[in-house]
């Protein structure tokens, strides 16, 4: 079994959950004999061991005939670590092919297609990495596409469309895919988010013309149109995998046109993968996903070797409830606040520290305050590396409020360090976990009552421990991997 | 002749409300009684009245060859008394037949013979007293709750007088023995031990509806063929079963009344076999050797010990300090707070501490045990939350009382 595997990032260089995910998957996978070429925006050549192959559109030789390009900049244009600094000057439609890796027709070029978008970005924060990317004196280098890949994706995404939306509309896709090869040039669309994903899709469908493979497998919307294009382009069946839907993001403000991608990939793809019940449910709620095409694979965790905290120990005495995560909307921080002022009406002496950033910070500092709980929060803001080890170590209790979460790691974690968790049922962690304190995230008073429970009586805390070190042990990405395995043998036969 | 021994275990606990810790100090309402009405009226409509009438109608059609015996818990009493009075009418039309003979247990179906025998007196003492009053004759046979036996329940249950006792017929337990006979406890001198045997009865507590079963469907004639292979010397065979099975475990339209219609007239049909109660049972056979229980036996599980109710430390810990604060909330009840006992004694049902049981997490059987919480952690902590204002509560009013006899 041969798959061609679309996804963002891939460790060590991640920003998220995606990329872990994706590797313990590759792992898994790769260990029951199946052959994983695995797809990211930009490879950097020291990527975490897994794959059978992983390929950076960067690092692809990505021919281009007849470029359109004012300028040239004569240089490798395959110089290691750096992104693409490439330009092209008007008039010269070929370059010579002896840099390449690979030595094709001579009128072959390769280009990079990088990318600065990350997971779960929004045009917002979008923007300010792009400004931050220009500060970094790489401004002028962003990537160029084929003008004729681009024709030839978007006469093909025309083709998906008139299947998937034969009514009509999500014509601005087209229109990203027709505008993707004028970035730089024009200026005309200036470079976004969705850009991006176009020019990633188009790199990815020239990688599956050439290359052998039985089933394409994309993570998250980002890659979704690069899926149904390769999927379209080679005719081989696609799985589309939901690590978190637009509205986990987002709550009901979501982007539409996100929405509308992931709509796309869900309905375009032969089967979808959501990472728990929970997110299956919202498929078939909010995108009308048929359940017959759904095949719920739980996330696992990575075994990895703990950081070294040894003599690390909590040296106050008072009781530590911790929230640790993004301190956004979806994560829930309002509700860990309003039950830790029910818990610090009856127990005085218990902390609770907030660790993590985000947009909903600054309010959560103000809303502390208000409700008179200045000298039982703590915000540490966002910790790094061995800081959150130590965190974990420190707490007597990790509270996961979660408003909308598809899976959830941090509570593997925090039970690996023998921490018991509090966690909320619409996450799809509580779905797997057996020794957890399952609450809905809106039951501030059954959040406030099970941290004190747990604060009070030894013998929940002893079991939720010493059961739960034996469970996430047996949490592997070996059983989430077989399961992949047989939805690839359901589509391939 | 071989008899047929039906026992059927009649229970509801006092399920409790969602009782947070907030509640402590602020409320003495534990229990949940809207769900415990309703379930209780539930179980009456599906099971009590209809089995009840059944069984009713085959002890008359029989001429009394038809004959029966159940276990009533308090705690089910209670409810009846309280929320299904036409269920207690129905027990006590079955006792006027004279055919049916009521056994004695722990008043709230405790597992008090662990930590307190002095709890244990009392309350076996107080179910006896209870059924006697309600049906007429007093008790001789015994039965602890959850059919756990081991040699000093049995003992005990000997120096309170009765005179049979009921108890598991596990493989364990028998080795190459059958359950078939009457056998006489170690350390015992005249109580009779009367072992369920668990493959007829689990035949149609736990197999009945099951299509995957071989035997599937199970008919009245193919159990009494079973019945009849035994063996001749066999002395009796013992059904002992919750009575729940009949229209709630076991729904009507699995044809489980059906069955139970028509059992008793095929078994009936080969003269080898009457139905005899256990108490009849105990008078006319004696034992045919010792057994040794050294271990509590219980009917659950496959491991048929005690793990499903003190298997884990979160168990352990709230069967402790249940019966850490006996003594103080019996003191309570002398100083003029008979709630506080009554609140207690319902605390002691062992479903309370079944409902913390994790032994399902590892074989993944997640509906294996019914029970009113989402898991076992929640079950702990509002049975916590409650022991915590109810020793709160005993301890001022002992307090209160203590200190007027000092000023006395």
């Amino acid at each position: 079994m041969k798959v061609l595997m679309l996804g963002w990032e891939f460790p060590p260089h991640i920003s998220g959950g995606l990329g872990t995910a994706c590797h313990g998957l590759v792992g898994g996978l790769t260990r029951q004999g199946v052959e994983v070429c695995f797809v990211v925006p930009r490879a950097y050549g020291d990527e975490a061991e897994g794959p059978t192959e992983i390929l950076g559109c960067n690092r692809t030789p990505f021919r281009t005939r007849r470029l359109r390009s004012r300028k040239a900049v004569p240089g490798d244009p395959m110089r290691a670590g750096g992104p693409a600094t490439e330009t092209l000057s008007e008039g010269e439609e070929e370059a010579s092919g002896e840099s390449g890796e690979e030595g094709g027709p001579s009128s072959d070029k390769r280009i990079e297609v990088d990318s600065i978008l990350r997971p779960y970005m929004d045009e917002r924060s979008y923007r300010r990495a792009l400004e931050a990317w220009r500060a970094m004196g790489k401004g002028d280098s962003l990537p160029l596409v084929d003008p004729i890949e681009a024709e030839r994706a978007t006469s093909a995404f025309r083709g998906i469309l008139s299947r998937l939306a034969p009514g009509g509309g999500y014509g601005w896709i087209v229109e990203v895919f027709e505008a993707s090869h004028y970035l730089e040039f024009s200026g005309r669309y200036g470079p976004d988010l969705l850009g991006e994903v176009a020019r990633y899709a188009i790199a990815v469908a020239r990688i599956a013309e050439e290359r052998e493979f039985d089933v394409i497998h994309a993570h998250d919307w980002m890659t979704y149109p690069a899926g149904l294009l390769a999927a379209e382009v080679t005719g081989k069946p696609l799985v589309v995998h939901m690590h978190a839907t637009e509205f986990d993001r987002s709550g009901e403000n979501v982007n539409e046109r996100i929405r509308e991608i992931e709509s796309l990939g869900l309905h375009g793809a032969d089967l979808v993968i959501p990472v728990s019940h929970y997110t299956a449910s919202i498929l078939r709620r909010r995108y009308g996903v048929p359940a017959e095409k759904i095949r719920v694979v739980h996330n696992a965790v990575t075994h990895k070797e703990q950081q070294d905290i040894t003599g690390w120990r909590k040296v106050i005495p008072e009781p530590i409830v911790l929230f640790l995560g993004r301190v956004t909307f979806q994560k829930g921080p309002d509700y860990f606040l309003e039950a830790a002022a029910k818990v610090v009406s009856i127990r005085p002496e218990v902390k609770f520290v907030m660790a993590g950033s985000g947009d909903m910070l600054p309010p959560m500092v103000e809303r502390s305050a208000r409700l008179g709980l200045a000298r039982n929060v703590h915000f540490t803001g966002f910790l790094r590396g061995k800081d959150v080890e130590r965190m974990y170590a420190m707490a007597d209790l990790y509270v996961m409020p979660s408003v909308s979460e598809p899976f959830g790691i941090s509570p593997l974690e925090a039970m690996a360090l023998d921490v018991p968790v509090l966690v909320s049922r619409q996450s799809g962690v509580s779905e797997v976990l057996r020794n957890a304190l399952k609450t809905d995230f809106w039951d501030v008073d059954d959040i406030a009552n099970k941290i004190l429970a747990l604060l009070t009586y030894g013998p929940l805390r002893r079991q939720l421990v010493e059961e739960g070190r034996e469970e996430i042990r047996r949490i592997h990405w070996d059983t989430p991997a077989s399961k992949v395995g047989k939805v690839y043998e359901e589509l391939v036969g | 002749m071989t008899a047929i021994t039906f026992y059927f275990q009649v229970h509801q606990p006092f399920r409790l409300r969602r009782y947070t810790f907030f509640d402590i100090g602020r409320n003495d309402r534990y229990f949940d009684d809207t769900e415990n009405a309703r379930i209780v009226r539930r179980v009456a409509q599906k099971c009590y009245l209809p089995m009840n009438a059944l069984l009713l109608k085959l002890i008359d059609e029989h001429k009394g060859a038809f004959r029966c015996a159940f276990s009533i818990t308090g705690s089910a009493l209670d409810q009846f008394e309280l929320w299904s009075p036409e269920t207690l009418d129905s027990f006590r039309k079955l006792a006027g037949t004279g055919c049916v003979e009521f056994l004695a247990e722990t008043e709230m179906h405790s597992l008090s013979f662990l930590r307190d025998w002095e709890e244990f007196d009392l309350q076996v003492r107080e179910h006896q007293d209870r059924i006697e009053g309600l049906f007429g004759t007093k008790p001789t046979t015994f039965r602890n709750t959850e059919l756990v036996c081991d040699n000093r329940v049995a003992r005990r249950a000997e120096e309170l007088g009765f005179s049979t006792i009921l108890g598991e017929g596990a493989d364990h337990l028998l080795g190459w023995r059958s359950p078939h006979f009457v056998y006489r406890p170690e350390g015992c001198e005249r109580i009779k031990l009367l072992l369920r045997s668990y493959r007829f009865s689990d035949d149609i507590a736990f197999r009945f509806s099951n299509r995957a079963w071989g035997e599937w469907p199970l008919t009245a004639e193919k159990m009494a063929g079973w019945l009849s292979a035994l063996p001749e010397e066999e002395v009796f065979v013992g059904l002992f079963m919750d009575y729940e099975t009949f229209g709630e475990h076991q729904w009507a339209d699995t044809g489980i009344f059906d069955f139970m219609r028509h059992l008793p007239g095929e078994i009936l049909k080969n003269r080898r076999f009457r139905f005899l109660t256990p108490a009849q049972v105990s008078v006319e056979h004696d034992p045919v050797s010792r057994l040794d229980m050294a271990h509590p036996v219980s009917w659950a599980d496959a491991e048929r010990d005690l793990t499903a109710w003190l298997g884990n430390h979160m168990q352990r810990a709230a069967h402790d300090a249940l019966y850490d604060m006996a003594n103080t909330v019996r003191e309570a009840a002398e100083a003029g707070h008979p709630e506080i006992h009554r609140a207690w004694r319902r605390l002691t049902t062992s479903d309370h501490v079944y409902y913390m049981c994790t032994k399902w997490f590892t074989d993944g059987d997640v509906h294996k045990y019914f029970s009113p919480y989402a898991s076992p952690h929640d079950a702990f902590i509002a049975y916590m939350n409650v022991l915590d204002d109810l020793s709160r509560r005993a301890s001022a009013v002992v307090g209160v009382a203590r200190r007027n006899a000092e000023a006395c």
